[in-house]
């Protein structure tokens, strides 16, 4: 039998996640909603930075549901590509940043 | 495609609608008398259920549309006439259809694509819908050109927004004219609108800041899978997928509020359907279900005839002709 660590089918499973832990799982919900819901930024925008985050963070669920959350709402494939980017742009920018301990390093150790 | 092919296809579905309903389900009356007066268009939209064209044939001759006007004239409860096609402006008995039928003072709709009216030979109907207090319903699946197009065909949105701004310098959308013009979103693609009331703010933005267009109300519909968006779904590999979105999503309290309730669809032949879908299925309210037979009683207390479409109507908010149904 063909399996992935990741099934497509399981994101339906993401409402069950509150099984075993049903007052912290309510809770997240609760927050989860608030959160992704129209607020001082509306719709579209928390779903742009959604995506954003789901491709940082590798998450095929994420991403799956948020890609078609974006669709959904009218967004344009190219609104979503320029997402993508500040993520990817902070990903990189996070990384080099970090190169700052890397670099103290080597002129505190070098001779 | 097939009527017979689109059913059995519908009917391998593993989840069936009908037992999903543990019974019959019934018409609440008669309110909307829709009209399907001809398959011919000049589009034809990757998307749609009537697989309309140019090249369609099947056309409302004069004497259902007498047929039609006497129903509607003999019955009050009958309060908002819809006439669809196609593109209803092909159809040449259509004209004296409008004069007469406003004469009912009932509510009276065109679903209109917009970009014929750009044709010189259909050019007059701008004034002939104003005239008549007709509401005007058109299809604009994005505000996107691109998307919009990949949708309804190459050129389409410069042209509907060169139509829409006509519109709105004859009054339509325009407070104290009376003249409606409302909008209709469904998805260009294998996915499910977000809610109508978050769209409606974001088309309404878009178009008045791009193009400086008005327009009154956003319907938010589904696409079903029926015709050319059942064809898209299959040969893209979608069917189940969207199947199983349509299923996972639906809601129960949409039952009482369906559009079918109340509606009366009839097709360019005179044969009486529970709704345009049903209608591009073959699926008559039943065998003798024709506008020469029209009984306003019968009609009203019918059982509706559900197949697995329908859970195209029962998703999320549910879905109708008139947008989402919260």
């Amino acid at each position: 039998m063909k399996q992935n660590y990741y099934e497509p089918g399981d994101l339906a499973d993401f409402p069950n996640i509150t099984e075993y832990a049903k007052e912290q799982g309510h809770k997240f919900f609760d927050y989860y909603m608030a959160s992704t819901s129209a607020g001082k930024l509306n719709e579209r925008e928390k779903a742009l930075i959604a995506i954003a985050v789901a491709m940082t963070q590798s998450c095929p669920y994420c991403i799956d549901a948020y890609t078609n959350k974006c669709l959904s709402l009218g967004i344009g494939e190219d609104e979503m590509m320029e997402a993508v980017h500040v993520g990817a742009a902070m990903m990189a920018g996070i990384t080099l940043a970090h190169s700052t301990q890397m670099r103290k390093i080597i002129k505190k150790k070098a001779l | 495609m097939q009527d017979n092919y689109q059913l059995a296809v519908l009917e391998k579905y593993n989840t069936s609608f009908n037992r999903k309903l543990h019974g019959p389900m019934f018409a609440s009356g008669v309110e909307i008398l829709q009209l399907n007066v001809g398959k011919r268009c000049n589009l034809s939209c990757k998307h749609c259920h009537v697989e309309a064209g140019n090249e369609r044939k099947e056309m409302m001759p004069g004497d259902v549309l007498e047929l039609c006007l006497e129903v509607i004239r003999g019955n009050r409860t009958i309060t908002t006439i819809d006439i669809t096609g196609g593109a209803p402006e092909m159809n040449s008995g259509i004209k004296v259809f409008i004069k007469e039928a406003a004469k009912l003072g009932r509510r009276l709709i065109v679903r209109s694509n917009l970009v014929i009216l750009e044709d010189e030979d259909y050019a007059d109907y701008a004034n002939i819908y104003a005239d008549n207090g007709i509401e005007i319903v058109s299809s604009l699946p994005d505000c996107n050109e691109s998307r919009a197009d990949r949708q309804r065909g190459a050129g389409f949105f410069r042209k509907f927004i060169r139509v829409a701004k006509r519109l709105n310098s004859m009054g339509y959308a325009k407070p104290g004219t009376g003249l409606l013009f409302n909008l209709v979103h469904n998805p260009v693609g294998a996915y499910l609108p977000a809610s109508q009331k978050s769209l409606e703010q974001d088309y309404r933005t878009r178009l008045w800041k791009f193009h400086g267009i008005d327009f009154n109300t956003l319907y938010c519909l589904n696409n079903m899978p029926v015709g050319r968006y059942l064809d898209f779904l299959l040969a893209s590999g979608n069917y189940d997928e969207y199947m199983q979105t349509l299923t996972d999503a639906f809601n129960p309290d949409t039952l009482k509020s369906v559009m079918c309730r109340t509606t009366v669809s009839v097709a360019w032949d005179g044969t009486l359907h529970d709704c345009d879908f049903n209608q591009m299925l073959g699926l008559r309210v039943s065998s003798s279900g024709h506008i020469e037979n029209f009984d306003l009683k019968q009609l009203g207390n019918r059982p509706i005839v559900l197949h697995n479409h329908c859970y195209g109507c029962t998703a999320g908010t549910g879905s109708s002709c008139q947008g989402s149904l919260e």
